[in-house]
Order: C-alpha cells, then sequence, then structure tokens
C-alpha cells in the first residue's frame, strides 16, 4: 500500500479551503445585478387559493415581479414530478396528483408556495409580501399518518381515499403458511418518526439568463446536478439541456434532501428570464423545516414466527407510510424498493410478505433521508429479533447468530441476491469491542448508583449502489443508475478526472485521487477531481444511495483501464517494442524482460507530441471517458452495540458506550469512512433520542426551528468504537460496498434495544425523550417492585 | 444610515450602513467574506461565530453599527501570513469536518475554549463547550479529537493562545 | 427586521433621555432575545437604544454585605468573576449554564431580566437570593418586580441599571435544560440566608418565575437535600409543552431542588 493509494488514511485534499473559510457555496455566489426572490409561503396546511392580490405589492419599492402559478403555466412551464412508478397489487400504477411549483387553486401544506416576489433586496421582496392579500378557504386537514386512508377531507383529487398505492412484495401463502405453523410469534407495533434532515446549510438557489446565447445558468445546493438537470429541461420544460447549465458547487450537507427538483430553484432559474436578472434565493432554517423533504414516517405492525429450535420461520409486515401533500422527486421508492427488499436482513428467512400502503396527508413531501427505507426496514427487523430474543429467553447475540444467513450467494424472497458477507465474524468482534462478558457487572454497578444499565444490538444490512440500471428500471425507476467519469491526461502527466458522482462532505476529491494516483503511480496532488458542473462533467448520476464509491468510483476504474491501455499503444511506439510486451507498473511503462521503460508524464507528452506515430495508425492525445453501470447491489452488514444508562429519576439516557463493526468490503480511506460511520449514527441516534417532526391536528409544524426541534449536539453523543471486517464486494472491480448510511441505518434498534433492555423490555416510541423514559422508568419500577 | 469603523482582521473598515445590517451581513455582503455563515434564524447552530475583541460571538446576532471600535476576527482572519493556525491544522490532522459549513465556527469556538480554558482540555468539557455549535455531519467524534490535539498544538506554540487567535 | 434608527448612548442618563424621547423606541442590551424576535418580524421598534457604550451600567463590586452587578455585565463576566465566586458562587456556577459560550459573551444580565422570560435561569436567583433590582428611578425587590411571563415592573422609560445581590450562607442552582433549545425547562435555585431559606423555580410556571414554600418550610428544619425526600411540587400552575408536561416538570421541580441544595451544601 502507497503512503497515498487505497487503503491509506490520506489527509483531505479539499480540508484547506474549508478550514480557512474558501468554501464557495451556493448563497456564496452572487451574480452581477442580482436581485432576490422571496416565497409567500401558505400558513395553512390546506386551503383554496381563492383571490391573490398582489396589486398594492407590486407598486412597492424594489419590487421587479411576483408571479403565481398562472405564470408558470402561461410559459408552459410543468410541474414537478416522482421518477419512479409503484403499481398496485393489481397491476394499476399509483395515484398521484399534480405537483405544480407554485400553487394552482389549491395550497396543500404549511410552507406551500403560494406566489414569488423577485426584488432588488431580500428586505424589500418580504415587505412586498406582507402586502400581498391572499384570500384562503381553508380545509380541514389531515396530518396522521394511520388515519389518513380514508379520511373525510381529501389532500388530491386523483387520489380520493388519499391513498397513492397498496404495494407488496413477498409471498404471501408461504408466509400465512408459516406463521400458522409457527411455535411462537412475536408481534411489535412501531411508529418510526418522522425527521428533518436539515443539512447544516440551507437550500440556496441562483438563477441566471444569458440573453446573448439564450442560456440560463442555476447554481444550486444539490447532490445531483446532472439529474436536476434533466428533470429541469425535459420534464418541467425550463430549456434543451444544451442551453441549461447546472452547477452545485461546494454543498454544505445533503443526506438525501438535496437529491430533489424543488420548487424554489425551478422558479429561480425561470424568473431570471423574467425579470432579465439572475435572481437568487437562499433559505432560512424556518423555510427548510417547512418545505425541505422530510424523512421516515412510517406506522407498522410486524410480527415474527419462529419455530421450536428458536429459528425464524416467518416474517410480515404492513406498513403506512406518509408521502406528505405532493410525491417528491423519488419518495415513491422509499417505503417500497429501498424498504422491503431489506426485510430479510442478515436472517435466513424462509419467507417474508411485506404491505405497504402510501398514503398523502397536509405536510411536507417525505422522501429519501439518510438511509431511506433501510433504517425502517433494519428498525423492524431488528426490534422484532431482540424482542423475540427475550421473550424466547435465548441471548440476543447467539439468537441472532443462530439465525444469520451463513452460505452465500442468498436468494432473499424479497428480490435481493445477498452476494458475500460474514455476519457472524462481525458480531464476535463487536462483542469484544462492547466487553460482552463484562456487561452483568457493568449492569450491578449501574444499579447501586440508582442508574439503569442496558445493552441494545443492531445486525444491519443495506442495499446500496442502486444498479444495475435493467433492474432498477424493472422496479418502476424512471432513469438508469451507472455512473460516467472521464479521464483527461494533461501532456506533462498530471490528470483531471470528472466524475458525476458529487461530494457534499463525502471527501471524493480526495478518496477519488487515491485511487488515480495508486493506479497511475503519478503523486495525489497531480489528480484533480472535477464535479458539481454540467457543462464540464457530461453526464452523471449523483451522490445518494452509498453508491459515489462502488458505481462512481468504478466507473473511474474503467476509465482508467482505458487510459492504460492507450498508454501502453503510446509506449510500445516509443520503447519500440511490440504492444503485447508493455507492462505497466508503478507508473512506468517498461518492456517485459528488459530495462526499458517510460514514465507515465513522459508517455503523456509523447501521446501529445505524437511524434513517435503516425496519427492515422494511432490517435494522439490522453483521454478516455467511461460509464459504469453494477452487475447487482452491493450489501454492506454489520454490528452495531449501544451500551447506555438511564437515570430514572430524570429520564436522561446517556449512550456509555458503543460498538460499531461494519463490513464495507474494501476500503479506500478509513479515516474517511469511520468518519462516515461515526456521522451516521449521530444521526440515527438523533432519531432515536433527541429528533421528532412534530404537526398539530392543525397542520401546523409545531417543530420548526432548533428551539423545538432537537438536533444531537456533541454533549449528547459518546465516542465511537468503531472496527470493520472486510469481505470484498464481488460485483464491482474495486470490492467496494459503500459506508455513507449504514451508521443511520444500524443505530436506531440499537438504541431503542438498550434502553428497552434497561427498562426490563418496555416498549418505548422514537424519540425516547427524558420524559417518555421517565415515565417507562416509572412503570418498569413499579412493575419490578410488584414483582 | 450609521457610520461604524472597526477592525476586520487587522485591517481597518469603515462603512456606513442601514442599522438593520447584521454582522454576518456586513461580513458576507459587504467584506465578501464569506467564510462566516448562516445555518440557523435562532442564534443556535453556530456557523457564524467570529471573535469580537477576542471573544467567540454569534455575528448572526450581532449588529454591525454595535461595533465601532471593535476588533473583529474571521475564519479569514485566523491563519497567520500563510501558516495555518495549529487549530486549523489540528481539523484537517483529525479529520473533523465534512461538508465544511459549521467549520469556521467550530474552529473559531474551538480557539474561543482555548483562550478561555487553556491548552488542556478533556472530552467532557470540550462536549460541553461545543454546546453552541451543531454539526450534522461528523458525530462530534473527530471534531472533539480535533480540538483536544489543537488545543495542545497551540499550547506548545510559542505565541500566547490569545494572541494566537487575534 | 423593519427598519429602525440606532442609537448609542454613552451613559444611562443619556439613554434614559433617548427613550423619552423616541416613540416606540427599545432598549438593546445583549440583543440576544430582541435581535432574533426582530429578524422573524415578530417586533418592529421604531429605535433601537444600544447600551453597548454604557460605561456606568458594567462591572462587579462588593458593598458592604453585597454584590452589585451592572445591568450590562455579560453573563461570561458574571461567571468569570472573583467578586461572584467568593461571595455567592452559586450565582457565578448559574451564570457559566446560560446558553451557550457565544451567548454568554453578549447577553447581559440587565437584558435578561428586564425580558423575564419564562425559561431564563437569572430570575431563579433573582427570586431565591432576594435581589433588589435598581433602576434610573427606583429600587425594587425581586418579588415585586416579576410579574408575569415576559412581565416586570418596569415602566416606560425604565431603564436597569444594576442588581444587587444580598450574600448569603448557601446558594446554588440546578436546572434541566430543553433538550432542543437549551433554556430551563426546569430550573430551581435554592438560597439559604441566617434562618431563612427560599426556593425559587424558574422554566415551569405558567405565569413565570415562583417561590416554592413547602421546600423552603422543609429546608428552614434542615438545609439538606435528604429533607426534600418525598416533596412533590404540584402539577396546577405548572406549564406544558410537547418537551415536558405539567406532571413530569413537577417532579422535576423536587430532583432539580435537591441537586442544587447538594451543591449548595457540596454534597
Amino acid at each position: 500500500m502507497s503512503a497515498t493509494g487505497i487503503g491509506a488514511a490520506v489527509r483531505r485534499k479539499e480540508d484547506h479551503r474549508f478550514i480557512t473559510g474558501q468554501g464557495r457555496y451556493t448563497d456564496d455566489i452572487n451574480r452581477p445585478g442580482q436581485a432576490h426572490a422571496y416565497f409567500l409561503r401558505s400558513p395553512h396546511a390546506h386551503a383554496t387559493l381563492d383571490k391573490i392580490d398582489t396589486k398594492a405589492a407590486a407598486a412597492m419599492p424594489g419590487v421587479l415581479g411576483i408571479f403565481t402559478g398562472d405564470d408558470l403555466t402561461a410559459d408552459k412551464v410543468g410541474g414537478l414530478i416522482c421518477g419512479w412508478m409503484i403499481h398496485n397489487k393489481d397491476g394499476s400504477p399509483m395515484r398521484a396528483g399534480p405537483h405544480p411549483a407554485l400553487a394552482q387553486g389549491k395550497v396543500r401544506y404549511v410552507g406551500d408556495h403560494v406566489c414569488v416576489i423577485v426584488a432588488e433586496t431580500l428586505a424589500q421582496a418580504r415587505d412586498a409580501a406582507e402586502a400581498i392579500v391572499v384570500d384562503y378557504g381553508v380545509l380541514p386537514a389531515v396530518v396522521d399518518t394511520a388515519s389518513a386512508a380514508g379520511a373525510k377531507t381529501v389532500v388530491h383529487a386523483e387520489a380520493p381515499d388519499n391513498t397513492v398505492f397498496n404495494w407488496h412484495l413477498g409471498n404471501k401463502d408461504a408466509t400465512e403458511k408459516a406463521f400458522k405453523a409457527a411455535k411462537h410469534v412475536t408481534k411489535l407495533d412501531i411508529v418510526n418518526n418522522r425527521l428533518v434532515p436539515n443539512p447544516m446549510e440551507p437550500r440556496a438557489a441562483v438563477g441566471d439568463y444569458d440573453d446573448g446565447e439564450g442560456a440560463f445558468t442555476l447554481y444550486t445546493t444539490s447532490q445531483n446536478p446532472h439529474v436536476a438537470r434533466l428533470v429541469l429541461s425535459a420534464f418541467i420544460g425550463i430549456a434543451p439541456e444544451n442551453k441549461l447549465r447546472v452547477v452545485a458547487p461546494d454543498v454544505g450537507g445533503g443526506f438525501g434532501s438535496k437529491i430533489f427538483i424543488y420548487a424554489e430553484e425551478t422558479v429561480c432559474v425561470w424568473a431570471a428570464k423574467k425579470v432579465r436578472r439572475p435572481v437568487k434565493w437562499t433559505s432560512d432554517r424556518t423555510e427548510a423545516f417547512l418545505s425541505d423533504a422530510h424523512g421516515r414516517d412510517h406506522v407498522t405492525h410486524a410480527e415474527l414466527a419462529t419455530d421450536a429450535d428458536g429459528k425464524i420461520t416467518a416474517l410480515r409486515v404492513h406498513t403506512t407510510a406518509n408521502l406528505g401533500a405532493y410525491l417528491s422527486t423519488f419518495s415513491s421508492s422509499v417505503p417500497t424498493y429501498l424498504y422491503a427488499p431489506l426485510l430479510s436482513g442478515q436472517y435466513d428467512i424462509p419467507a417474508v410478505y411485506a404491505e405497504v400502503d402510501a398514503v398523502y396527508t397536509n405536510t411536507a413531501p417525505v422522501d429519501a433521508y439518510r438511509g431511506a427505507g433501510r433504517p425502517e426496514a433494519t428498525f423492524v427487523v431488528e426490534r422484532l429479533v431482540e424482542v423475540a430474543a427475550r421473550e424466547l429467553g435465548k441471548d440476543p447475540a447467539k439468537f441472532r447468530m443462530q439465525n444469520y444467513i451463513k452460505k452465500f450467494p442468498h436468494q432473499t424472497p424479497v428480490i435481493m441476491m445477498y452476494d458475500t458477507g460474514n455476519y457472524a465474524a462481525s458480531m464476535k468482534k463487536a462483542l469484544e469491542i462492547i466487553d460482552y462478558k463484562g456487561i452483568g457487572k457493568r449492569k450491578r454497578d449501574s444499579a447501586r448508583n440508582g442508574k439503569l444499565r442496558g445493552i441494545g444490538f443492531s445486525s444491519y444490512i443495506e442495499a446500496c449502489g442502486i444498479a444495475p440500471s435493467a433492474a432498477v428500471g424493472s422496479l418502476g425507476a424512471g432513469v438508469g443508475l451507472w455512473e460516467s467519469a472521464e479521464v483527461r491526461v494533461n501532456p506533462v502527466g498530471t490528470v483531471e478526472v470528472l466524475t458525476g458522482s458529487h461530494s457534499h462532505g463525502q471527501g471524493h476529491e480526495t478518496t477519488f485521487a487515491q485511487l488515480v494516483s495508486g493506479r497511475l503511480g503519478i503523486p495525489i496532488e497531480n489528480v484533480s477531481i472535477i464535479h458539481g458542473d454540467t457543462d464540464k462533467v457530461q453526464m452523471g448520476m449523483g451522490t445518494y444511495g452509498s453508491r459515489s464509491g462502488a458505481v462512481g468510483m468504478s466507473a473511474i476504474f474503467k476509465a482508467l483501464d482505458k487510459v492504460i491501455a492507450k498508454g501502453k499503444k503510446v509506449a510500445a511506439y516509443v520503447l519500440e517494442a511490440d504492444e503485447a510486451d508493455i507492462d505497466f507498473a508503478d507508473g512506468h511503462f517498461k518492456v517485459k524482460g528488459t530495462d526499458r521503460t517510460l514514465d507515465f508524464g513522459s508517455c503523456a507528452l509523447q501521446a501529445y507530441v505524437a511524434h513517435k506515430f503516425n496519427g492515422q495508425d494511432l490517435e494522439p492525445g490522453l483521454k478516455e471517458g467511461a460509464f459504469y453501470d453494477p452487475t447487482n447491489f452491493t450489501f454492506p452488514a454489520g454490528v452495531h452495540i449501544c451500551e447506555l444508562e438511564i437515570d430514572p429519576e430524570t429520564g436522561i439516557t446517556r449512550i456509555e458506550r458503543w460498538a460499531a463493526v461494519d463490513d464495507f468490503g474494501i476500503v479506500i480511506n478509513p479515516m474517511i469512512v469511520e468518519g462516515q460511520v461515526h456521522g451516521g449514527i449521530a444521526q440515527g441516534v438523533g432519531q432515536a433520542l433527541l429528533e421528532g417532526a412534530r404537526y398539530n391536528a392543525d397542520g401546523q409544524l409545531v417543530t420548526a426551528s432548533f428551539m423545538d426541534y432537537c438536533m444531537p449536539r456533541a454533549d449528547d453523543l459518546p465516542s465511537f468504537d468503531v472496527g470493520m471486517t472486510v469481505t470484498p464486494c464481488p460485483s464491482n472491480p474495486l470490492g467496494i460496498k459503500g459506508c455513507g448510511e449504514a451508521g443511520a441505518i444500524a443505530s436506531p434498534p440499537a438504541v431503542i434495544n438498550a434502553i428497552t433492555d434497561a427498562l426490563g423490555h418496555e416498549d418505548i416510541a422514537m424519540p425516547a425523550t427524558p420524559q417518555a423514559v421517565w415515565r417507562a422508568a416509572q412503570k418498569s419500577i413499579k412493575r419490578m417492585a410488584a414483582e | 444610515m450609521t457610520t461604524v469603523s472597526l477592525t476586520v482582521n487587522g485591517k481597518a473598515v469603515s462603512a456606513n450602513l442601514d442599522p438593520r445590517t447584521l454582522l454576518v451581513q456586513f461580513l458576507r455582503e459587504n467584506l465578501r467574506l464569506t467564510g462566516t455563515h448562516v445555518g440557523c434564524d435562532t442564534s443556535q447552530c453556530g456557523a457564524c461565530i467570529v471573535h469580537i475583541d477576542g471573544k467567540a460571538v454569534k455575528a448572526c446576532t450581532t449588529l454591525a453599527v454595535s461595533l465601532d471600535g471593535a476588533s473583529v476576527t474571521t475564519i479569514e482572519g485566523l491563519a497567520a501570513n500563510g501558516t495555518l493556525h495549529p487549530m486549523q491544522e489540528a481539523f484537517r490532522e483529525h479529520h473533523g469536518l465534512q461538508c465544511g459549513f459549521c467549520t469556521p465556527g467550530m474552529i473559531m469556538s474551538a480557539v474561543d475554549i482555548v483562550n478561555r480554558r487553556g491548552s488542556v482540555l478533556d472530552e467532557k468539557t470540550i462536549r460541553e463547550d461545543l454546546d453552541g455549535n451543531i454539526c450534522r455531519c461528523t458525530g462530534y467524534h473527530n471534531i472533539v479529537k480535533a480540538v483536544a490535539a489543537g488545543a495542545q498544538a497551540m499550547g506548545a506554540s510559542s505565541a500566547p493562545a490569545r494572541q494566537a487567535a487575534e | 427586521m423593519y427598519a429602525f434608527t440606532y442609537h448609542r448612548p454613552a451613559t444611562a442618563r443619556q439613554a434614559a433621555g433617548l427613550l423619552a424621547k423616541k416613540e416606540d423606541a427599545k432598549i438593546l442590551a445583549g440583543g440576544h432575545t430582541l435581535l432574533p424576535t426582530m429578524k422573524q418580524r415578530l417586533a418592529s421598534p421604531s429605535a433601537l437604544i444600544d447600551l453597548g457604550a454604557c460605561a456606568d451600567l458594567k462591572g462587579i463590586v462588593r458593598k458592604g454585605r453585597n454584590v452589585v452587578i451592572g445591568a450590562m455585565t455579560t453573563h461570561a463576566e458574571v461567571a468569570e468573576s472573583a467578586i461572584v465566586q467568593e461571595a455567592i458562587p452559586g450565582l457565578a456556577w448559574l451564570a457559566s449554564h446560560i446558553g451557550d459560550p457565544h451567548v454568554r459573551h453578549r447577553g447581559t444580565i440587565g437584558g435578561s431580566v428586564a425580558n423575564n422570560d419564562p425559561a431564563a435561569d437569572y430570575p431563579a436567583a433573582l427570586l431565591a437570593l432576594d435581589a433588589t433590582i435598581v433602576t434610573n428611578t427606583r429600587k425594587l425587590g425581586a418579588e415585586e418586580f416579576f410579574t408575569g411571563l415576559y412581565e416586570t415592573a418596569l415602566e416606560e422609560g425604565e431603564i436597569i441599571t444594576r442588581i444587587s445581590f444580598p450574600i448569603v450562607s448557601k446558594a446554588s442552582y440546578a436546572k434541566f435544560r430543553n433538550p432542543a433549545s437549551r433554556y430551563a425547562l426546569v430550573g430551581v435555585f435554592v438560597a439559604k440566608r441566617g434562618s431563612d431559606v427560599r426556593v425559587a423555580v424558574t422554566g415551569a410556571g405558567e405565569s413565570g418565575v415562583f417561590r416554592w414554600p413547602e421546600a423552603e418550610a422543609a429546608l428552614k428544619a434542615r438545609f439538606a437535600p435528604k429533607s426534600l425526600d418525598g416533596l412533590k411540587a404540584t402539577a396546577k400552575g405548572i406549564n406544558g409543552d410537547m418537551h415536558a408536561d405539567p406532571e413530569y416538570r413537577a417532579h422535576l421541580i423536587g430532583v432539580m431542588a435537591k441537586e442544587a441544595v447538594a451543591r449548595a451544601t457540596g454534597k
């Protein structure tokens, strides 16, 4: 392993600009003559828009334009789209209502976009917004997930019972049979709490229009600028792709919420042409709470069947998923194909059946948030397994190991073909790290101090990469999920790599450069990674689903193969040898069995000066591109163990220890991978203990700022013990599985299993706030006293 | 309009401002020092932390016109003559950042902690004193490590901690 | 924010003069409540009178059996003050736990007391220590000063100049923080002065800070955490929200009171 190649903890190349305040985020961009947009948002969860009177506002100082949904329609600007078609059990397509960028006739959630005001300054735009008179015909709101289906109030006429789809997966008959034959059945009712992603950088957009070229530029906080351009061009109709450039510069975190194509960037880029000025919008945090796509929000009943030996024989689930007021870009895929196919977990379960009903409500749209469907599935499986072990009087670690899949490949009853893994190895390592043998003593020590200590397990599996394209296409995806790469070698041997994988914290500028540096044998400083600009990078699918390593880097790997192959041809001319006799290693082309070599930089120069070969026989230049479409999903898996202590007097839960052992396949940069695990765990602990978006019965978001929505802070968390096991992924050339979401997927059930262990098996809902834990602890103490 | 004269990163600055102008707006929009960020509306996230007369404050909750005669240091003013501040170096070395958005505020807060508490910091103190800074990426694990290491490096460097921050 | 005019007087007297002259003027102290409120356009003063340059409103002195703190003294200055740490360490402890370090660098005791946020920390200290609030026109006891949620006895044009705390034999504070906002969900300040004991509760009351007579009586008998065993605050008059309902808050009052007594007695 070289100091900068694959496996090295290379310090990040991108850090210098961030630690010196020179990062360039969308809100840092200011275009000459820029105007500011302010969105007037609905204060009501559900209302008809009877009249929007903008006359007085339009005459106010600095106002350049006020636009409503009618203006978009007049310009033939289409609505926002949902890119994944789900079919009902009966084969009919899902029922979706339109999703206009600016409301037409009706508003459907608090924060919905009534109209936009463009003015010289933001203050002037806000002043004008206050002068707009809107006549709302306030309607009752549907808010509750569980009772939305069939409610009297209808969110979209297209879905008269508020149901977007009734979908299912798995083998119903076999599952029912297995439950009938079961020795024991474990049952749980689960609410997977609604979350707000809250990347620290709020969304922003700057739209620009060049009249001379008839071309638009959109600077935006996007995880996938090419997909944004595709949707804005082909579906929304802003401009043809060759006349629309989308730039996603430094992006301050996404966690899914910046995958989607929102109303605000659509309107900003369109309005730039209307007012003939660049138009900027930057979300404030309250707007982010109201209008960023939320995550999770499932209500589930789940059952697990076991036989007399404690072998799991079947699992069945009914889930209602709240998709909010409109279908966001990938919303329909989250509670379906990103959820149910993971319900087999790490376990050999012969029969699995899942039913999912998706509902409309008068709340913000719900879409993918770190993990997207897989945390929900893992929570169901790992809570069921933990409770089953307790009910059967079995050690939860041993019960898991008994039921782990041990032979690979393994076909689950729910689509997935797990390619490789060693689940017991991760469990054993995690048990060692946490010192499972000493837990009894630690529990007694806590009890002596009046505290309750608990330990909780989570054996998670996830499916990453989200490909091959043909497979996701057959499941309803509107796009292919490959990735592209282009490797440009400059005449002096420095390299630019253009990738469709956007980096917004993941460190691609370092890890991707490690791959290139290692393979070409050139210093890492000589490699630049370029992403996030549709004018530079041809086409790419972006960053989500832990796919950048497995898919994005594999595309680079493929392009590097081509670069090396071409380099061999050039070297053969220069070294006057047969191409078949040229080897490439450690940055040198070498004629086999001789000491004649050509270093990579010299080869590049020879490729461009082209003096040593005939341009008809070999094209000059050294630049290669590749598209990589994986052959399967990847399956990162691992075991997280949480140990915590509860103060029954206050209900405060302190996480004391955390062991995480993950199998991500081959790791490019362990420092960055561990960082991803840490961040994921923090978000999962946030879900389990702190975070929960709450709407009241009128559809007002009562957690609309950090004053009420509890973000994890440094003193809410411990340091984490992170370990790894490795089974290389067989479906991509690098053996990478992906690591971005694992922590967020694994951690919520580990926390809740630990709390319920400490409390003596009381169920508790997420977030397990001090108040909820206190109440549960009081009940436990009373019950234990009675026993 | 109100006139204000202050020092920003060692340079004298005068401006005639609408009194509504927040320090963070003045830095970002007037001076184009965009390293200071805005991450919330409720004075909680700490992405906007700068030093005023050597003390960490929230630039989103301070009127620029109230700083007549004050000395402001932003993330852009922390490195001296092209040499990174030990705390900046520690964040890089210990992978204390991912997306980088909270980072300037984190680093300015971290330097302030050392100024107040000295260069030997335990994990508990660091975690408690980062109460006013929210990070969504790192889970704080590596930030805590970076702050401890940066504090140590500040203690070891010849310049007194407070001076290093100015 | 809506537009306003900005004034920066050099003395409290000048400030009072401006306040009398300008209609709809507001005093700007540390600004950590007022500015966020104005940013959200929930307040629209026509003028702001910034006390930041009033040197006569700053500083901490010991005067006989009292510690006197200027209204524009920041939380950090109170927390770090050798005078406060020596005379009333519980007050320094409270100041060192307000908000976060950045808030403590700007937020002031006068601003906090004048705002009387029901979840603020200082009101509990003032009430339990029987502090005197000195304004540009008069002196007020804490008991008569705090009149309700965000309400005080301050009259139009009146400015707090300093707060005088009697030095007591034992005092401390404990707080249970709102997990999200970090304000006091429940905060309890206990103070023993001679044979008198006062227990003041913030964060929990439907009408702001209040005293807890039952706990005071129990602690008068013996000033020890054990004296509060089995004592429960009533949930009546206690506020509830999604973070804590009245029953849980009432329970926490007892827990925090014990913790405060333990801290005050070094146990």
